[in-house]
């Protein structure tokens, strides 16, 4: 079977595509905005709340979600919008579902042009920042939460929803851009550190409670351990990734958080080309030459390699734990590779275990301003809808999220779920609900990185430089101080990183030319426009003729 | 006499013509340049955890999955083996001009990634040279340790059993069953060997022969494929072709 891998990276080559795609994406928001600029940047008018909610009408929105391939999140999107339409008899939800989020941000971004965008869409900070370049092109929900009557807990709803301070401040806070609400989460999750602790124990180790990044390196170096012929003492084999790291971004950006080291300001100035990030550079290297550390993008998923007994420590998504360990009811490998090994759970290695600090990640949700209100209004009771605890809890059991609202992670149907981990191996999976745990355990925990236009870039560039790094030792190159000052300058300009990610918090790009395509769509327009005005001056001269 | 003369120079006229003819596309195909890897001396090459060899190769465009971000992915074959080309760097100029046939020049690095042994991070130049792969029957190998010698090369199989796909009993799954604008999956197996295979949307999409042909399947349907013999955790085929078996 294919492996479909939730959250934010997905499987190949989507998740390849997703990488590749990024860059091509910001020209065409910047080349997009550049055209809203020939415009005289008309937009939208500013969203306001409506006095009520309009149900004399019938209302047509359209939801964009990402499901992980998962039949079973497929059905909850499905349920969700039938219940919501037996409530609401004059609204109906028309579900378009996506495998990854860099197609739903190429779309999104493709539509803004037309102003086809949808009315609800699942999404990442990240990206709303780039969709908000555009005039008043997503709604700010501040109005819509706050509101006595459709608000959180608000008295008009139809339904139990979040209740008021119902979403947890640490994720309702990543929401927030130029400090305005402009989404709300929907999911979260973590990393984790998924173990063969077989493994570890065979070296003369134990599994802390809490994983050290000197720990990880010298448990993966004593794994790298080869005999004359190249097989690996600890699993017999030719082949073993000791460590492998799904999302190298996440890796170098927690690895500095725990550090205390720069990554970027809140209003994006750059700060991650420091002495910190030298120094790990290096380190990584070490460790890739040792050959105890690898990454997904090169090498493969790291469930596969963990279930195959080819890896010690894999790191991927608190959404990935179904893939991981022995008795995982997802499967890329044939049985016939599979090893029997027991599995531990872990946060992500730390550099202070005594404060341990992980990245908080997820889908959230944001609505697209329309020029009639009430469309937005619609969408925001729905978006409320997917927030109750029988959508928030359902869908967090078919993986390793946690649900977003105080109520859900308090219902008891959902507490009795989390007691029975090991039950079975589908839904009570134990791994899975050990990172489910994880997370609930470590809320606290969490960070996010600042949000602002660009901020998506420059996390690519996190990843990117661990990524060069290990390519370029395994290519038998040199990586010092001279090797590290070009890698900083490369991907500072292959990610532009010294104009904000390419497109400026004011909304105007700074991209260098043009490409062909954007010029002569530009030629294109100002043809429309020189012909529409001949045709008016074509006419006036007619009608005084006739006149 | 003169007749005897007249058949000689008619018979030398001939002669000269054929060897003016251009020589067959598969010997043009065993012709490596100075300093360029046989396959041979590519699929020996070991991809180690801490080394990761350089490559020069002279290879022949088969298709052409996709480009982005001036960077494509390419099937490509010589006369002795394949070579899949993943996420090179390369112009739209450059891209249109790689057609089936095009021999082209690829210096690079070897990867393995799931099993797929490609060429990363390389530079790809055109060369004079043309060579189309016809599709070499592998059936028998499947099951075998040999069919991964035949890796993403363009390959059939002959006279498959369509097998239901999962639990459901479905005989195809789409990779978003939603929309239906991503890659499909189906199973065939023959004398209890099965074969995970794949439809690849970025090769051939929701509008091609090959997609609706298997979205067509039902489990027990006798289908002859063909496709490029693309790897992950095993032998999983980029199919093209999708024909009832003959």
């Amino acid at each position: 079977m294919r492996r479909f891998l939730p959250d934010k990276t997905t499987g190949r080559p989507a998740v390849r595509a997703l990488w590749r795609a990024l860059p091509a994406a910001l020209l065409l928001a910047a080349v997009l905005f550049l055209c809203a600029g020939c415009h005289g940047s008309r937009g939208l008018p500013e969203f306001a709340v409506p006095e009520a909610a309009d149900e004399s009408r019938t209302f047509e929105l359209t939801f964009w979600a990402k499901n992980d391939t998962n039949k079973s999140q497929t059905a909850i999107y499905q349920k969700a919008i039938e219940e919501f339409e037996a409530l609401y008899p004059n609204v109906h939800v028309n579900l378009r579902l996506y495998t990854d989020y860099g197609k739903i941000y190429n779309d999104v971004i493709t539509n803004i042009a037309t102003n086809t965008t949808p009315n609800i869409c699942i999404t990442y900070p990240d990206h709303i920042a780039t969709y908000r370049t555009g005039t008043n092109v997503v709604a700010p929900l501040d109005g819509l939460l706050a509101d006595e009557r459709y608000g959180l807990g608000g008295s008009q709803l139809r339904f139990e929803g979040a209740g008021k301070d119902g979403i947890r401040p640490e994720f309702l806070s990543e929401c927030y851009l130029d400090g305005q609400l402009f989404a709300v989460p929907f999911m979260r999750s973590t990393e984790a550190c998924y173990i063969n602790q077989d493994f570890v124990e065979a070296l003369g180790y134990e599994v802390p409670d809490v994983l050290t990044w000197d720990f990880i390196w010298e448990v993966a170096e004593a794994a790298a351990e080869r005999d004359a012929d190249g097989v690996y003492r600890l699993n017999g084999q030719k082949v073993m990734f000791p460590f492998i790291y799904k999302s190298t971004d996440n890796m170098m950006i927690q690895m500095l958080r725990q550090l205390d080291a720069g990554y970027s300001t809140a209003d994006g100035e750059i700060r991650i080309f420091n002495d910190t990030t030298r120094r790990l550079l290096k380190e990584i290297a070490g460790h890739v030459k040792a050959r105890a550390f690898s990454t997904f993008s090169i090498t493969g998923y790291p469930a596969n390699f963990l279930n195959a007994g080819q890896c010690v420590f894999a790191v991927d998504s608190t959404a990935g734990s179904t893939w991981m360990g022995s008795d995982a009811p997802l499967l890329d490998i044939s049985e016939d590779k599979l090893v029997r090994f027991r599995t531990a759970v872990r946060p992500v290695p730390q550099a202070d275990p005594e404060h341990p600090q992980m990245i908080s990640q997820g889908p959230s949700i944001c609505l697209f301003n329309k020029a009639d209100p009430q469309e937005v209004l619609w969408s925001w009771l729905f978006t409320q809808y997917l927030l109750s605890n029988s959508v928030q809890t359902a869908y967090a059991e078919t993986e390793g999220y946690v649900p977003v609202t105080v109520p859900a992670r308090e219902d008891p149907q959902y507490l009795d779920y989390l007691s029975r981990a090991g039950e079975d191996n589908n839904e009570h999976y134990s791994v899975k609900i050990e990172a489910t745990q994880l997370l609930l355990d470590h809320t606290a925990d969490t960070f996010v990185t600042p949000v602002y236009n660009g901020s998506a870039s420059l996390r690519d560039a996190a990843g990117q430089m661990i990524e060069n790094v290990t390519k370029s030792v395994r290519r038998q190159e040199t990586v010092d101080d001279a090797y590290l000052d070009k890698l900083f300058s490369d991907v500072t300009a292959l990610y532009r990183l010294d104009s904000h990610g390419g497109v400026s918090a004011g909304g105007k790009a700074d991209l260098g030319p043009l490409p062909r395509t954007a010029v002569l769509l530009l030629a294109a327009l100002a043809l429309a426009w020189a012909g529409i005005g001949c045709w008016y001056l074509h006419e006036k001269r007619r009608e005084k003729r006739g006149a | 006499m003169k007749k005897i003369i007249a058949i000689a120079l008619s018979v030398l006229m001939v002669l000269s013509l054929f060897g003016c003819q251009k020589k067959p596309a598969e010997t043009e195909a065993d012709t490596k340049g100075e300093g360029v890897m046989t396959y041979d001396e590519y699929a020996a090459l070991e991809v180690k955890e801490d080394n990761q060899p350089a490559v020069v190769i002279e290879t022949y465009v088969q298709a052409k999955q996709s480009w982005w971000d001036d960077k494509a992915t390419l099937y490509t074959q010589d006369k002795d083996g394949a070579y899949f080309l993943y996420n090179i760097p390369c112009t739209k100029e450059l891209y249109d001009k790689l057609v089936p046939g095009q021999k082209i020049k690829v210096t690079g690095y070897k990867s393995v990634w799931s099993g797929e042994a490609e060429v990363v991070d390389a530079n790809i130049e055109l060369e004079d040279g043309n060579y189309v792969a016809p599709a070499q029957d592998v059936t028998a190998l499947l099951g075998t340790e040999d069919l991964v010698k035949k890796q993403n090369q363009f390959v059939s199989f002959k006279g498959m059993t369509v097998e239901a796909y999962d639990e459901t009993g479905a005989a195809f799954a789409y990779k978003n069953p939603t929309e239906k604008s991503d890659d499909l999956y189906f199973k065939v197996s023959k004398d209890g060997k099965t074969l995970d295979c794949c439809v690849e949307f970025y090769l051939t999409g929701q509008d091609t022969d090959v997609y609706k042909a298997v979205e067509n399947l039902k489990v027990g349907d006798k289908v002859d494929l063909e496709g490029f013999l693309y790897w992950y955790e095993g032998a999983n085929p980029h199919i093209t072709s999708v024909t009832p078996a003959k």
